[in-house]
């Protein structure tokens, strides 16, 4: 086994206890948010998909880059974005009637 | 160079690491997932000047950022918060697809006969990131409407899926030990694709978010195994966390409805039966029906009164009518509170969000261990819109779907109001018994309209 493998391997073993670790005391409330914000995160196949298209010249590497970075742009935008806006509607009461209130949907009164 | 790519890398997972450690605390919540994107910008502008880029390439990424940065931004920005689970799942499914493309190519480039290390990373990311996205699109269609949100089975259901996973490893096994021939790979993707609306179709649209959760970790360690292919630590690392507390957080979810994941995702077998048994004996039964005038009598001479919101009360908007609502009562000196089940409305804390929007005060939010010993002193429990987290059967019928789950104890209080557009089922499919209560008085009708009418009512009572 080459070293590298065996340094991938070992990043990737302390990872799972790190990512169980981490979350392990989340309220109900925040399941969603944290889901969605975790969503974000493996948006870092962005990385990935610009590695590959980078030096595509050949037209199936071309389409293959060329989708998986627009797929993994939609996930990373995406998933901050909307993540951000849940989380928009936890902030304090007085901070909220000031501004987003009005803003997220138009109030019956 | 090299260093300083891998030290970026690493500032990035620390970013990460931090940033979902924030997400789960109310308080810093909202900065942990903007410490997480400083952290992604990181990654991505580490991993730029490494690259010797083709023409193409260049024209390619900035098209495909482009499209994706405007489909992703107005996409999230535009969406209805009701609408967010979906949103969710779309995103999801986008980022599983990509890992699968990345992994293809990457298959392309290593020949023949590739090293185990290289191959069997791949061929895992191909299947788990397939799986995801195809997943993750039927998961959309059922929370969208776009498809009955019922459970879909057919007899011989689990023997094609047995042959759809046969057939897949038959192919893994192909691409790693024979040759990695595009044919191979190709077909492994589509089978993939398949097993993955074969998967969802046969879970409930009440159980989505349970199941978003899920793909959700599938996607994480599909991004950590191309990671492995591409040998890039950012990617690993970030995908491992992503599939590990992703799994932790599915598990959490499937407890907080008093259900094991197996039972969310394979209850649907053998229980269609019984289900459809216990719905055909309670045909012809009458329920009553109230007016406007009638509750709103009722509500305003009450003491206490506790408001259940559920999906209904999300679709209509209808957060601040029941804001409104409970104003005019406490004006009159009664008591309001609202219970909030962990899962009512279409994912955990959907209710909160909707009305910490309405500006309703934190302390009248109670959650459901809280309050469930109050409903007997609560002289009306009213229903807006929620329907299978008051749902008896949960307690007492074991072939209902729902059977075990917690649930709200609003067939306790002196009187039930039952706020429903129709009679049609709740989201789980399945009748509710406690509409035939004599205790309940039905109230049909849009909630915001029908919140509206209430208003107009105690205030006239």
């Amino acid at each position: 086994m080459s070293n590298e493998l065996l340094n991938e391997l070992t990043f990737f073993v302390l990872s799972i206890f790190v990512g169980i670790e981490v979350i392990s005391k989340v309220p109900t409330i925040l399941h969603t948010p944290l889901m969605s914000g975790t969503n974000a995160i493996h948006g870092i196949i962005l990385v990935g998909a610009i590695v590959i298209a980078a030096d595509a010249s050949s037209p199936v590497n071309i389409v293959l880059g060329l989708i998986a970075v627009t797929l993994a742009t939609t996930n990373v935008v995406g998933g901050f974005v909307v993540t951000d806006r849940m989380l928009e509607m936890f902030k304090g009461r007085n901070q909220a009637q000031k501004s987003d209130a009005v803003k997220e949907t138009t109030p019956t009164k | 160079m090299n260093t300083i790519i891998e030290l970026a890398y690493l500032v990035a997972a620390v970013c990460f690491i931090l940033g979902l450690r924030q997400l789960s605390s109310p308080k810093g919540a909202r900065n942990g997932n903007r410490i997480a994107a400083v952290g992604m910008v990181i990654a991505l502008a580490a991993t730029l000047p490494q690259r010797h880029f083709t023409t193409a390439g260049v024209i390619i990424i900035a098209i495909g950022v482009v499209i994706g940065g405007a489909a992703g931004s107005i996409g999230a920005r535009t969406v209805k918060m009701t609408a967010i689970p979906q949103m969710v799942a779309l995103f999801n499914g986008v980022g599983g697809g990509a890992a699968a493309l990345v992994a293809v190519a990457e298959l392309l480039t290593f020949g023949q006969h590739p090293a185990f290390a290289n191959s069997f990373p791949s061929v895992f990311s191909i299947v788990i990131g397939s799986v995801s996205f195809a997943g993750s699109m039927v998961a959309f269609a059922k929370l969208q409407e776009l498809m009955t949100g019922t459970p879909i089975t057919y007899p011989g259901q689990q023997i094609v899926n047995g042959i759809l996973a046969a057939a897949i490893f038959g192919f893994v096994i192909a691409v790693l030990a024979v040759a990695s021939i595009p044919f191979s790979f190709i077909s492994l993707m589509v089978l993939a694709l398949v097993l993955g609306v074969a998967f969802v179709l046969p879970i409930g649209g009440a159980d989505m978010p349970v199941v978003i959760s899920l793909l959700n970790a599938f996607t994480g360690l599909a991004v950590a195994a191309s990671g492995f292919t591409l040998n890039n630590f950012a990617l690993i690392v970030a995908g491992t966390l992503v599939g590990a507390s992703g799994s932790l957080l599915t598990k959490l979810m499937s407890d907080a409805m008093g259900r094991s994941l197996g039972n969310v995702l394979f209850g649907a077998f053998g229980q269609t039966h019984a289900g459809a048994a216990a719905v055909a004996g309670k045909e012809g039964r009458s329920v009553r029906t109230g007016t406007a005038e009638d509750i709103g009598t009722l509500l305003a001479y009450s003491q206490r009164v506790i408001i259940v919101p559920g999906y209904g009360l999300a679709v209509a908007q209808a957060q601040h009518a029941a804001r409104e609502l409970a104003d005019v009562l406490e004006k009159r000196g009664v008591e309001v509170t609202y219970a909030i089940h962990p899962v009512a409305g279409r994912m955990p804390g959907h209710m909160n969000v909707l009305l910490a929007e309405a500006n309703v005060p934190y302390e009248q939010l109670k959650e459901m261990d809280e309050v469930n010993d109050e409903f007997k002193n609560a002289d009306v429990a009213l229903i807006v819109g929620a329907n299978d987290v008051v749902n008896p059967s949960a307690r007492n019928a074991p072939g209902s779907p729902i059977y075990g789950m917690p649930i709200l104890n609003a067939d306790q209080a002196k009187n039930i109001i039952f706020m429903k557009r129709s009679m049609r089922p709740g989201f789980a499919g399945i009748d509710n018994d406690l509409m035939f209560d004599p205790k309940t008085l039905m109230f049909f009708g849009d909630a915001k309209d029908s919140l509206t009418k209430l208003v107009s009512a105690v205030k006239a009572a």
